[in-house]
């Protein structure tokens, strides 16, 4: 619970998304690197856990420096040094190392809450004698390990708790927020007060709450609660009634036990154990940190003590309490497997099916005498919905985990280009199905980088269009419908038509002076203008531009260009929400079904017998405005068993890779939103159809490849 | 370690193992009864063109697609007819789930190692290399099939071919 309050209240760190990611993997790494080293048979150690070990380490140390926490970096440095020589058995592994690299673990994981906590630089905790006995270790020198005794490591820690708990830092409060120490009991079972604390967090607005005992009742059955809250006592007290008995509730005020602990004399004495100290400060970590309390007297004390050596095993030992450092690092998300997740999309996209029969059956009975039937169908309807929709957003990523790659990127562009750009970022928080992220990355950075290669002009050419020397570069995304739009802006020197028009007459591309202003645009998406060299004389685009439309047309988006020259350009990318829905229409074919990809749907015309013209015999194609299109007719394409042959239809004009053509079926049956599924997991790979959906009968149908189609008809 | 696997292949092959025995036509055959996922009542699947005509189509099997082999088609045994007895066999082979229409399914036998017996060269529609040996049971036949090859075979046409 802390923790969720800790990154909402905080804004401590400016890339939280990036860091956040960072903490997990690292909370995990290190997680799993103890895991392993407790598992380690000394005497006969596994290559296999040896080299895991190693890359825990190598994972944190890369993260580490990439954010610039540079004690972390060290840290995992000469871990990494100790356990490639294990690894490469140049050393033999021995309980001292495991238990200094243990120790390494615990160090690390404080470290980082600190930094997650947004400790500053200058509080930097001292591991140098720590490190300097790893190297010593690395080294050979099996002396250099003074393993602490273990006994009296339980006792520091149980000294430690009580101590540190006064040395917590002095809340500040908003207005209208008062301070309340709170003290339930005696409980029965301690943990009944622990959903007192839960309705803190299921109440918006109610306040904050932390335990000051760390989750342990005292001697009497009493646990403690500092609140911060603007509610008044007589609701608070209303609230707490639905799990306590009001008598069991005392509230006060919180002078006698605040006002000793923001001073920082209680600390010093705290010093055998400055590091649970320290620990128990990053725990309560959304109480903003005042100047002068426990961390700065902890560390120093760390930093020159020589009993600092022994001082990280209590800390070690603390770590397995609840409330301390283990806490700091828990995160507020759990990583799932994707085929978990995506069994569970199964799963209610078959609930849905069977809720459409049951509502289909329901409908055939009399709603007068099966009024409770037709109540609970009409409840299964719209939680069934509810369930669906919360499920399908467990896939569901905030576009900033894309966004976030960028600035740094851009930076270190502009410093090689010599040009001054700056990246702007708006709708960082859009979702996005995970798949669709993935795949977005690689065209979204081709479009950053040339936006920012061609794009942006450097400063002194800007300076003379009368623009600032700082180019910008924004990348904005929004929800629309059922899509996303992601935006690639500049305000560089943008498209010139006449260039590009040039160009693509050099190259022999059909062209005229009657394209819109778009279709030329579109030009830099032909294959041709994909080389660096030529284009850099044109316009300076397209450097892979093909590759890039033709990415996000295999997603199943767009591509659109918007330029004003010596503006700027823009590049909106349109992307469906997810790769396991889409908006399909379902076409009938004699007894079958099949869906078209709505997105590749231009029209559909009814057609009658005079408008198909054959060429060459066997050929065949019909004219639409002004166009003469091939035509495929997809009862012959797949073989359609019919009973009666029919006349007429409907002409369906599909787009896809730049080709138009005419598929003929025999109806239009409607437009809904299908669940891809897809046809390899069991089966194999079918000419014309990417993939399969069931239909709200329970049938499969096919979906079409259209692009497959187009090629197939064009050839 | 190679004595040990020895024995333990000769104990698991004297111990009687169960198999799922159906009807294709007049003829009665076996499979493996942990290749056995579940078994339906039979379905239009959906058609699949250009596809073999003993591969039905497929059907949606709580949410997953899955292919149908008729194998009486396959097999060659006259024509198949779909009626009330008709069920799929849904087998899951490690990876992939594939369902067999055959025209009843009989019961689960236990068969011990001594009631196989090789099968003969016949030149049948099934190739030998797929059927395991003729199980017996009082004046009963079984054509024991080894299902999970049967169904990776490349004229199958159930997988993509690496050729």
């Amino acid at each position: 619970m802390s923790e969720t309050q800790s990154q909402d209240n905080g804004g401590a760190f400016d890339l939280s998304q990036f860091h956040g990611v960072f903490f997990e993997e690292a909370g995990e790494n290190l997680a799993n690197m103890e895991t392993l080293l407790l598992e380690l048979d000394v005497d006969s150690a596994d290559d296999e856990a040896l080299n895991a070990i190693f890359r825990c380490a190598h994972s944190i140390k890369g993260g580490a420096a990439t954010f610039g926490f540079q004690d972390v970096a060290d840290l995992t440095h000469v871990m990494e040094t100790l356990l490639d020589k294990l690894r490469r058995h140049e050393l033999t592994a021995t309980i001292g190392m495991v238990d200094t690299l243990l120790e390494s673990g615990d160090v690390l994981r404080h470290l980082l809450s600190r930094h997650q906590a947004g400790a500053a630089e200058h509080e930097a905790l001292d591991c140098s004698e720590l490190v300097a006995r790893i190297g010593a270790l690395a080294h050979g020198s099996a002396a250099a390990a003074p393993v602490p005794p273990s006994a009296p490591a339980p006792a520091a820690a149980v000294v430690a708790a009580p101590v540190a708990v006064p040395a917590l830092p002095e809340p500040v409060l908003a207005e209208g927020e008062r301070l309340i120490e709170l003290a339930i009991g005696p409980l029965e079972r301690p943990d009944t007060a622990d959903h007192l604390a839960e309705l803190f967090t299921e109440i918006p607005g109610l306040g904050r709450i932390e335990a000051t005992d760390g989750g342990q009742a005292d001697a009497e059955g009493m646990r403690r609660f500092r609140v911060i809250t603007s509610t008044p006592d007589s609701d608070l007290l209303d609230l707490f009634s639905f799990h306590v008995d009001r008598e069991q509730v005392r509230l006060g005020a919180p002078a006698a036990a605040a006002a000793p602990a923001a001073s920082p004399a209680p600390a010093a004495p705290a010093a055998p154990a400055p590091k649970a100290a320290a620990v128990e400060n990053a725990d309560y970590g959304f109480f903003v940190d005042l100047p002068s309390e426990a961390a700065p007297a902890a560390s120093a004390t760390a930093a020159t003590a020589p009993a600092a050596a022994p001082a990280p095993k209590p800390a070690a030992k603390a770590g397995d309490r609840p409330a301390t450092g283990a806490t700091a690092l828990e995160s507020t998300s759990i990583r799932v497997p994707i085929e978990k997740v995506d069994q569970l999309i199964n799963l209610v996209g078959e609930l849905v099916i069977t809720q459409a029969m049951l509502a289909q059956t329901g409908q055939a009975l009399d709603p007068v005498v099966h009024q409770g039937m037709a109540t609970g169908l009409t409840d299964l309807e719209r939680n069934t919905r509810m369930l669906q929709e919360a499920v399908m957003a467990i896939r569901m990523i905030p576009m900033a985990v894309v966004f976030n790659r960028f600035p740094r990127m851009l930076r270190d562009l502009a410093g090689k280009l010599g040009k001054q750009v700056e990246l702007q970022t708006i709708g960082e928080d859009t979702e996005l199905d995970k798949g669709l992220i993935e795949k977005i990355t690689d065209p979204l950075t081709h479009l950053v980088r040339n936006a920012a290669d061609h794009g942006i002009e450097m400063p002194e050419v800007r300076i003379a269009a009368g623009k600032p020397a700082l180019g910008t570069v924004t990348l904005a995304a929004a929800h629309q419908g059922g899509s996303i739009v992601i935006e690639v802006r500049d305000d560089g020197r943008g498209l010139n038509r006449d260039k590009l028009l040039k160009k693509a007459i050099e190259r022999g591309l059909p062209v005229s002076d009657q394209m819109t202003d778009q279709e030329v645009y579109g030009l830099i998406f032909e294959p041709g203008f994909s080389t660096a060299a030529e284009v850099t004389d044109v316009s300076g685009r397209g450097v892979g531009m093909d590759v890039v439309k033709r990415n996000i047309a295999s997603l199943g988006g767009s591509v659109e260009i918007d330029s004003t020259e010596g503006r700027g350009m823009r590049v909106s990318v349109r992307l469906p929400l997810t790769l396991a829905i889409m908006d399909g229409m379902s076409v009938g074919v004699a007894e079958e079904t099949y869906i078209v990809p709505l997105a590749s749907v231009v029209e559909s015309i009814h057609l009658s017998a005079g408008d198909i013209k054959s060429v060459g015999g066997t050929g065949r194609v019909v004219e639409v405005r002004n166009e003469y299109l091939p035509l495929l007719a997809l009862d012959e394409l797949f073989a359609v068993p019919r009973k009666e042959p029919v006349s007429g239809g409907i002409m369906i004009v599909v787009e896809a890779e730049g080709g138009r053509i005419a598929l003929i079926v025999d109806e239009l049956i409607g437009q809904h939103q299908v669940v891809v599924k897809n046809l390899e997991a069991n089966y194999r790979k079918v000419p014309g159809v990417s993939g399969a959906t069931i239909l709200g009968d329970g049938q499969v149908a096919l979906i079409l490849d259209v692009s497959w189609l187009v090629r197939r008809a064009r050839h | 370690m190679a004595a040990h696997d020895r024995a333990h292949d000769a104990a698991t092959a004297a111990r009687p193992r169960e198999y799922l025995t159906f009807r294709l036509g007049e003829e009665e055959y076996g499979i493996d009864i942990l290749k056995v996922q579940e078994i339906r009542g039979y379905e239009q699947p959906t058609r699949i063109a250009n596809a073999p005509a003993f591969i039905k189509g497929v059907v949606n099997l709580r949410g997953v697609i899955v292919p149908i082999v008729d194998l009486r088609l396959k097999f060659n045994l006259g024509s198949a007819e779909y009626n009330d007895f008709t069920v799929v066999i849904i087998l899951n082979l490690g990876a992939r789930v594939v369902g067999i229409v055959v025209d009843s399914v009989s019961d689960v036998m236990e068969l011990a190692p001594e009631q196989i017996r090789p099968a003969p060269e016949v030149g049948a529609a099934v190739e030998a290399d797929f059927i395991t040996g003729l199980g017996t049971l009082n004046d009963r036949m079984l054509i024991l099939i080894e299902i999970e090859r049967l169904m990776s075979a490349a004229d199958m046409a159930l997988a993509e071919q690496a050729a």
